[in-house]
């Protein structure tokens, strides 16, 4: 699970500060352990993935201590691994959209309602969080197999002769991960959905609005950003997710994860695996800056006339 | 959020109201179908992945407990997730003290960086901390473990116990250091009590992150250590028997034992304190 309802990131910036002399240095005592632990635990590894990557792999598992761009030529030069770099974007696409389709009505609606149900019904939304993902794999394992639940239904009822093709393959890993992540795309949008006001829908149909038009004109563009951020965090998830394409895939969904793990553990070449992940943390670095500029944008269109009526 | 009872969209006419209704269910569905299918297939009485299931039994749960890979990887989970919660709480405790308190150059900085281990994927991560233990060598071993889930877990920290501090006045600290206390008995007396729920949920989100973090673990984890999820991954990789599908019920009846009483310890905590 990941953090039930945790805080938000703003709480930690709201400064109740006490100004005091020599606060710097309690600063620096207070901060020491944890800026050790974040040393050990994390910065200095990402660095030596790094350092990694610029080696060059030897015979048997050797490893050349080298500072050159060897490794990432032979990556880059090379047709596989262009197309795991091309299907782990396209998993990810495939996911981000299907997630957002899926996710939005129910957002919406958590957001808009005044039943005294909703309580229970943004729980029951969240609840997958509390089961790790390799127990919800698992049950989409006993679904979309051969002999599972919509397998079985559909030759069931007669409606197919032949079990379709839902596990071991795209499809699969793209139906399980968007249930996967369909609860973090729910959290994000209600979040993000605050500027959602009622009063405005009604307005807007009073004033002779058809309801699509409401929906375009009003709804719509005032959900947008909830809808980028959770676009942005669904997208950023599913290019490092690794057990569902590794069970639902069944060893023929190649994705940089599962190859950076392969390379690292099966195949002993870490210098390949150290360049796969620089290669994915750039395409998150991407992602980032896209979701910046996009959200510009939005913030431009939203803010402008307002302004200008100033 | 919403909050204006009465306020109907005139737009939203009967038959748009039947047909969004069942959209809805149909999602809830999509959302929960693993679940509950996981919660069936855990009383099947096969030894091989199928559904629905034939027959009722509890055979899985008692194979749950046969198994030994299972067994010692709950052994492993448990004692990783506590001693990283503990670590978690000396190395993040201290750190959101000064970044709530204190006014320092490079506040904002430190505040990103102590958050950004949330930013990279878990995938990265894994790679890196075998690449950084195993020469040492650390791999397939308790402490190894719990320095691989630190970093991910000292950020959901810093995050409960800042907002915990957030609440607590300084002002109150302040009058006790001028009647004479020490900054450490103020902060023990005063404030420590206030922000102890946060605190509490700060340590049980770092356990409960460690107890169910696998992409990490897989990395840096041997035939020695394997922790709880890895052990169930593996398994599934090879065969998938209902005796999983127990194991995923009896995490989830777990996860809802801990949070319930996290709750409840609090809420009785809070209301002890307000009455």
């Amino acid at each position: 699970m990941t953090a039930p309802a945790a805080p938000t990131v703003s709480a930690v910036s709201a400064p109740v500060a006490v100004k005091a002399r020599g606060s710097g240095r309690h600063a620096l005592a207070l901060l020491a352990p944890g800026i050790v632990a974040l040393l050990l635990t994390y910065a200095m590894p990402l660095l030596w993935v790094v350092r990694m990557s610029v080696n060059e792999s030897g015979q048997g598992g050797t490893i050349r201590q080298t500072v050159s761009f060897a490794t990432f030529a032979k990556v880059l030069g090379s047709a596989h691994w262009w197309n795991v770099i091309g299907q782990t974007v396209e998993l990810g696409v495939l996911v981000t959209v299907c997630t957002l389709v899926v996710s939005y009505p129910v957002a919406l609606f958590l957001a808009r309602t005044t039943s005294r149900l909703r309580g229970l019904l943004v729980a029951l939304a969240v609840t997958p969080l509390l089961i790790s993902s390799v127990a919800r794999t698992f049950g989409w394992m006993a679904i979309l197999g051969n002999q599972g639940l919509v397998n079985k239904s559909l030759t069931g009822l007669g409606l197919i002769d032949e079990p379709l093709r839902l596990a071991n393959n795209l499809t699969g890993v793209v139906i399980a991960s968007t249930e996967i992540y369909m609860p973090f795309a729910i959290l994000a949008m209600i979040s993000g959905f605050g500027r959602l006001d009622p009063e405005l829908e009604h307005a807007a149909a009073s004033l002779g609005a058809p309801r699509h038009t409401v929906f375009r004109r009003v709804v719509l563009p005032l959900t947008l950003p909830g809808v980028l951020t959770a676009a942005l965090l669904v997208f950023v998830l599913s290019l490092s997710g690794y057990v569902t394409p590794r069970l639902i895939g069944g060893g023929r969904v190649f994705v940089l994860a599962t190859e950076i793990y392969d390379q690292a553990t099966t195949a002993l070449d870490w210098p390949v695996a150290a360049v796969l992940s620089v290669l994915l943390l750039a395409v998150f670095g991407v992602v980032i800056v896209v979701y910046q500029r996009a959200q510009k944008v939005l913030e431009a269109r939203f803010t402008g006339p307002q302004e200008a009526r100033s | 959020m919403t909050g204006h009872p009465g306020v109907r969209a005139p737009w939203r006419t009967r038959l748009g109201q039947v047909l969004w209704g069942a959209v809805l269910v149909a999602l809830y569905l999509f959302l929960l179908a693993p679940i509950l299918v996981v919660l069936v297939e855990s009383f099947d009485n096969a030894t091989y992945l199928r559904f629905p299931p034939e027959g009722f039994t509890f055979d899985a749960y008692r194979q749950v407990f046969g198994n030994a890979a299972f067994r010692t990887g709950i052994q492993v989970s448990a004692v990783t997730a506590a001693a990283t919660a503990l670590l978690a709480l000396v190395a993040g405790v201290p750190a959101a003290l000064a970044l709530t308190r204190l006014r320092f150059r490079g506040r904002a900085a430190v505040e990103a960086a102590f958050l950004s281990p949330l930013l990279v994927p878990h995938i990265v991560l894994g790679l890196a901390l075998l690449l950084i233990l195993a020469p040492i060598p650390l791999t397939d071993t308790y402490p190894g473990l719990i320095v691989a889930h630190l970093g991910v877990t000292v950020p959901y920290v810093v995050r409960t116990v800042s907002a915990a501090l957030a609440s607590a006045d300084p002002r109150a600290e302040e009058a006790a250091r001028t009647l004479g206390a020490s900054g450490f008995t103020a902060f023990r007396r005063i404030t420590l009590p206030v922000i102890r729920p946060g605190l509490f949920s700060g340590g049980v989100i770092a356990f409960l992150l460690s107890f169910d973090e696998t992409v990490i673990s897989l990395f840096v984890s041997g035939q020695n250590t394997v922790p709880l999820p890895v052990a169930v991954l593996q398994y599934v990789e090879y065969r998938s028997d209902p005796s999983v599908a127990s194991l995923s019920v009896l995490l989830v009846l777990l996860s809802v034992v801990v949070v319930v009483a996290v709750e409840r310890g609090i809420g009785l905590r809070r209301s002890l304190r307000s009455g």
